[in-house]
């Protein structure tokens, strides 16, 4: 669907997500530069900010609890692509098998 | 410039291109569907360069949300990137801080996963140029590939679904980001909580998710210690 914003506001938007998004990339790289050492409690807890953070980013596309909205084909393709990350950790091998299973699953069935 | 650590960097970014390419031909497709022109969406790209965000904004423009929730809800996929900015941060210290604001606005999870990977490793690398050569290659595909996006328009049938490429890309830097169990309980709390927080507003999913599964890292850590990997 196309927006009915002018330009000039979709302009302010993706300055406004483009300023606070910078922000965010610098904050702590700018910061750190004025202490010595992460404080231990907090490199701990960097430790897990990948796992947790591309999980959540992740499993939502491939389930969800709302019946009327579930979609075996992205289910099924989700789970396969995990096994092959899991076995080969190569993200073409990931991508190919996600989205070949996908088009399987969808138009072949 | 350490050309060899760039040329490096650059090319252990190029495995991760094949998930950038069609992830940044989804946006610039999205952007054309959301009704931006050309200029318009390649401002995004550059402006914003975060895929994901961009990705939620323009649909949330398409349907004219308002647009103080187009902004926070990028903003909020994108608080991911100040747990990146602190986790580097370290790696950075002693660069000057025109250094730092450059290397800052290319930061991106592939580029941060790259790099951090790279540092942890017993090979020395020269970081900031190795960074460079992998963040930079990241960007440039990223701009190319959502311009060809933008151009071919509405031309890709949705029935392709496309758009499953990008949780395909994260789920291929996920996996090989679970080294112990530790960070396995964290990736699953944190994917479970976004998965049952799905239907919530301003992507708080997400934000919960993750902040639970970091915790229950840190927990799982400190009961069962930190060493077994498999």
């Amino acid at each position: 669907m196309a927006t009915s914003y002018d330009p000039v506001a979709l302009a302010a938007a993706v300055a406004a997500i483009g300023v606070l998004t910078y922000a965010c990339r610098l904050s702590f790289i700018a910061l750190f530069g004025r202490l010595d050492e992460i404080p231990a409690g907090v490199e701990r807890l960097l430790r897990f900010v990948p796992a947790a953070v591309l999980a959540a980013l992740v499993l939502p596309s491939f389930v969800t609890l709302d019946a009327a909205a579930f979609a075996p084909d992205k289910f099924v393709a989700g789970a396969l692509a995990a096994g092959v990350a899991w076995k080969t950790e190569d993200v073409f091998a990931t991508m190919a098998t996600g989205m070949g299973v996908l088009w399987a699953v969808r138009f072949l069935f | 410039m350490d050309t060899s650590a760039f040329r490096r960097g650059a090319r252990d970014a190029v495995p991760l291109l094949l998930g950038i390419v069609p992830f940044g031909l989804v946006a610039g497709i999205a952007a054309v569907n959301a009704g931006f022109g050309l200029a318009t969406a390649v401002g995004l790209s550059v402006v914003v360069f975060a895929g994901a965000s961009q990705i939620a904004a323009l649909e949330l423009l398409g349907q004219d949300a308002p647009l103080t929730v187009v902004v926070a809800t990028a903003v909020v996929i994108n608080l991911r990137y100040l747990m990146y900015s602190a986790s580097i941060a370290p790696y950075f210290r002693e660069f000057t801080a025109r250094w730092k604001a450059a290397l800052a606005y290319v930061l991106t999870d592939q580029a941060y996963a790259i790099s951090v990977a790279s540092y942890r490793s017993d090979r020395p690398v020269d970081r900031k140029w190795y960074y460079l050569g992998a963040a930079v290659t990241l960007w440039a595909v990223w701009q190319v590939t959502t311009v060809a996006g933008a151009l071919l328009g509405t031309g890709v049938p949705d029935a392709w679904g496309l758009e499953f490429a990008i949780p395909l890309v994260f789920l291929a830097i996920l996996v090989p980001a679970i080294e112990d169990r530790a960070s396995a309980v964290a990736a699953v709390v944190g994917g479970a909580l976004a998965v049952l927080g799905a239907g919530l507003p301003l992507n708080l999913g997400l934000l919960v998710g993750s902040a639970v599964g970091i915790t229950a890292g840190v927990v799982t850590e400190s009961v069962w210690g930190a060493s077994d990997g498999d």
